[in-house]
Order: structure tokens, then C-alpha cells, then sequence
């Protein structure tokens, strides 16, 4: 379980996350929702460890511990908005580069990228470049990348924004997939009918949690 | 035909001249200029990152802003007066690298700012080290964003280096000027002409088939 606890944030003088507590409860879906610009992007960043809280604790099973340490130890998957898949190289390489540079050999990273690749329906598109995809396909690799790593817990900000409307049940049918096979998940969405579809419990903010 | 003959050996030996003043300025400069830049990419409010930034930056201002000529002569007259003595070879090296890294280091610079701040991001969270996301990340990126500067700057180099003639150094073009002179004839400074088209041609193609390699992603 992913804990966090006394979570304050302020951006230049202007406080955004004020006090925060926030349960990650293992095998579970947790939404954070809430009006735009109400800092639901800044909590899932720092949870990723892109930003520094000023104030705030996190525990992972209980023990004290740093988001830079949770990604040192393979534990956060982070799914970026606009996904950010390295444009240079392939849609395999995109899967398989942090394993192999983590020390996973080429052979062990490519099982598991065919693995990924026929589980998110990318088999075609294995030797395509970012550019040529359409939105729900970088989606999908974007996901692939992070799952290549095994993570415990995976991120996602906004996931439905960048897609074609018609898409969105896609995406929520595949987050439950995650979900049935075992996955932590954290969905920072400003979309409540997407929210009641995939979480167990919604963060409502900057009012706290309901179940 | 026979007077070609005569005088291309004269040219041959300025054109080896070109050639290393050329090589060896783009070896030392482009990676210097790349170091540099990451020294002039604003990031940091950290106070020596921001004192080198302002040094970086009075740098690349001094070496852009004034002729090369002026700075090779300043190398090659101007140091000794203060006790830094250069050989002749040596002056010209110093003086271009310095020149050319300042020209390449605000090129990587605007293409270091060109790579989407996702890209960093991406890499730190699937665990790649600062070494590796520069490396697989962002340098094949920022090198196809400044392929066509650099292309633009090391045609300018190949003419740039007739510039050593000012501290007596023999190149392609005073080899052209010493025959052109001596036997009162253009034709010498047409095979010049010559030579340098070719040079630039080689050059240019070099560079159509490096963009080819980049071409396959945007
Ligand atoms: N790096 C930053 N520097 C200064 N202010 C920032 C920074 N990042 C975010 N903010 C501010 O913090 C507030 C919360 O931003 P955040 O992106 O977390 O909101 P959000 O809830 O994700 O909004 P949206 O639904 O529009 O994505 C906003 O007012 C934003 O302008
Ligand atoms: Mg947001």
C-alpha cells in the first residue's frame, strides 16, 4: 500500500495541495478528480517524484520512504498525458530501451515486449515510429513502456483527454483489464463518468476522499 | 593543360592545409560546443550554474560578434604580449576551435530548448540515468533539430580556414594567390575556385546522407 500523508505544495507563494492524505490501496483503482487546475497534475507528479512536495510523507507497505526511491526500486509506471514516447525509435524500442539500459538482457526484453505488444493488440505496429500512430495506439505503447518494467503501482494523468471521445471505453475497459490481472492504479481525471467506471474509490479534490 | 600540371602539386599541399585546419577544428569544436551548451541551458537557480551561464554567454558573445580574422590575429600577435605564446599551427587551431564551439554551442543550445521537457521526464521515471537520457534520449533528438546549422557551419569552416593566410600559414587559396601572382594568370585561382567547390560538394552530400539516417522519425 501506497501512502501519503500531510501532502502541501506551493507554487510561488500560491498554495495548490494544502494538507493532503491520500491511501493507494494495492490492487485497487483509485480516481482523483476535480475542477481544472485544482492540482490533480501536480499530486500525481509528485507521487512520480517530477515535483517535490514542500511539505508531506509517503510510505510504501508501511516503511518511510521518497518517490525516488519507489522508482529506483521499479515500483511507480508513470503514463504521461501526452505521452511522450521517444520519437527516435521504434514502437518495440520504446518498450524494450529502459529494460535493456536497467540491465535485462535484449532477449529477456523482447519477450516481454511481445508479450506487451499482442496483450495492448501493437503487434502490427512493432517496427512503426511514434509519428505514424494514432492517439489510442501511443496510448497503448505509452502503457506498454511502463509495463516493461514491472511496475507495482502505475500513474496515469488524464488518460481519456487526448483520445477520440468514442475511445473512451476502450480505455476504461482496458484499465479494468489491469485491474482483474492484479494492477495498482492512480487515474488523475477531470472526467466523472470515466472515473465511476474504472475506480474503486475517487479522490475528490480538494475536498479528500469518498468511497 | 601542362601548366595545370605545373602548379597543382603547390595547391594540393594548400589544400592538405585546409583539410587539417578544417578536421581538427570540427573534432575539438563540436563536442566543446555541445559541453558548453548544457552550461548555457537555463535550468537552474543554482548561483554557479547561473555565474557560468553569465560567462558562457559574454563568451559566445565576444567570439560571435567579432571576425574571426580579428581573433586569429589577437591569438597569434595579441597573446604573446601577455606570455601565452602559440606556434603558428597551434594559434590557428585555438583561435577556430574557440570561434567554431562558440557558434556550435548556441546551436546545440536551441536545440537542447527544442526537446519537449516530456522527454526528460519520460526517461527519469523509466529509471534511465542522466548519462543514458542524454545519450538514448535527447542527443538524437537535438541532432536532428541542429543538422541543418551545423551543415550550414562547417560549409562556412571549410572557407573560413583561407583566413590562416593572416599569420603566415600556406593554405589552398595562398597557394592559389602565389601562383596567380607569379605567373600573372587567373588560371590558378580558378582551380582554387575548383577545389573548394569540390570540397563543399563532398561535404554537402556528407550531410544529405546523414539527414536520410534522421528522416525515418519527426
Ligand atoms: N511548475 C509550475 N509552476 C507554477 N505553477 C504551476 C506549476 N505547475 C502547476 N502550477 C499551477 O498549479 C495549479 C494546479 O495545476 P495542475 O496542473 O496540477 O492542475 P490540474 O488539476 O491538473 O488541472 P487540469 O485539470 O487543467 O489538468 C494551476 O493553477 C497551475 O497553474
Ligand atoms: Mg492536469
Amino acid at each position: 500500500m501506497l501512502e501519503l500523508t500531510g501532502i502541501s505544495k506551493q507554487f510561488n507563494g500560491r498554495t495548490i495541495l494544502k494538507n493532503l492524505n491520500l491511501q493507494v490501496t494495492d490492487g485497487k483503482t483509485l480516481a482523483i478528480v476535480g475542477p481544472s487546475g485544482v492540482g490533480k497534475t501536480t499530486l500525481l507528479r509528485i507521487i512520480a517524484g517530477l515535483e517535490d512536495a514542500d511539505q508531506g510523507e509517503m510510505t510504501w507497505n508501511g516503511a518511510k520512504t521518497t518517490s525516488e526511491e519507489l522508482r529506483k526500486q521499479g515500483i511507480l509506471g508513470v503514463v504521461f498525458q501526452n505521452f511522450a514516447l521517444f520519437p527516435q525509435y521504434t514502437v518495440r524500442k520504446n518498450i524494450t530501451l529502459a529494460p535493456t539500459l536497467s540491465g535485462t538482457s535484449q532477449a529477456d526484453a523482447d519477450k516481454k515486449a511481445d508479450e506487451l505488444l499482442n496483450q495492448l493488440s501493437l503487434t502490427e505496429q512493432e517496427n512503426a515510429y511514434p509519428s505514424t500512430l494514432s492517439g489510442g495506439q501511443k496510448q497503448r505503447v505509452a502503457i506498454a513502456r511502463a509495463l516493461a518494467l514491472n511496475p507495482d503501482v502505475l500513474l496515469y494523468d488524464e488518460p481519456t483527454s487526448a483520445l477520440d471521445p468514442a475511445l473512451r471505453d476502450n480505455v476504461a475497459d482496458m484499465l479494468n483489464q489491469f485491474k482483474q490481472a492484479g494492477m495498482t492504479q492512480v487515474v488523475v481525471t477531470h472526467d466523472m463518468d470515466f472515473a465511476a467506471k474504472v475506480a474503486d474509490t475517487v479522490f475528490k479534490m480538494p475536498i479528500g476522499l469518498e468511497a | 593543360m601542362n601548366y595545370i600540371g605545373e602548379i597543382l602539386p603547390a595547391l594540393l599541399n594548400g589544400t592538405w592545409t585546409t583539410l587539417w585546419v578544417f578536421a581538427l577544428t570540427l573534432v575539438i569544436s563540436i563536442p566543446l560546443g555541445i559541453l558548453l551548451s548544457l552550461g548555457l541551458t537555463k535550468g537552474t537557480k543554482n548561483p554557479l550554474a547561473v555565474a557560468i551561464r553569465w560567462i558562457l554567454n559574454c563568451y559566445t558573445w565576444i567570439f560571435r560578434g567579432t571576425p574571426l580574422l580579428l581573433q586569429l590575429i589577437f591569438v597569434f600577435y595579441g597573446l604573446p604580449i601577455i606570455g601565452v605564446v602559440f606556434d603558428r599551427n597551434s594559434a590557428v587551431i585555438f583561435a577556430f576551435v574557440l570561434n567554431y564551439a562558440a557558434y556550435f554551442a548556441e546551436i546545440f543550445r536551441g536545440g537542447f530548448q527544442a526537446v519537449d521537457r516530456s522527454q526528460f521526464e519520460a526517461a527519469t521515471v523509466l529509471n534511465l540515468t542522466r548519462w543514458q537520457t542524454l545519450r538514448y534520449i535527447i542527443i538524437p533528438q537535438v541532432t536532428k533539430i541542429v543538422l541543418p546549422s551545423i551543415g550550414n557551419e562547417v560549409i562556412n569552416l571549410v572557407k573560413d580556414s583561407s583566413l590562416v593566410y593572416v599569420i603566415g600559414i600556406g593554405d589552398l587559396l595562398r597557394a592559389g594567390n602565389i601562383a596567380s601572382a607569379r605567373d600573372v594568370t587567373l588560371v590558378p585561382l580558378v582551380l582554387v575556385g575548383i577545389i573548394y567547390l569540390l570540397l563543399t560538394f563532398v561535404l554537402t552530400m556528407v550531410q544529405k546522407q546523414v539527414e536520410k539516417k534522421f528522416a525515418n522519425f519527426d
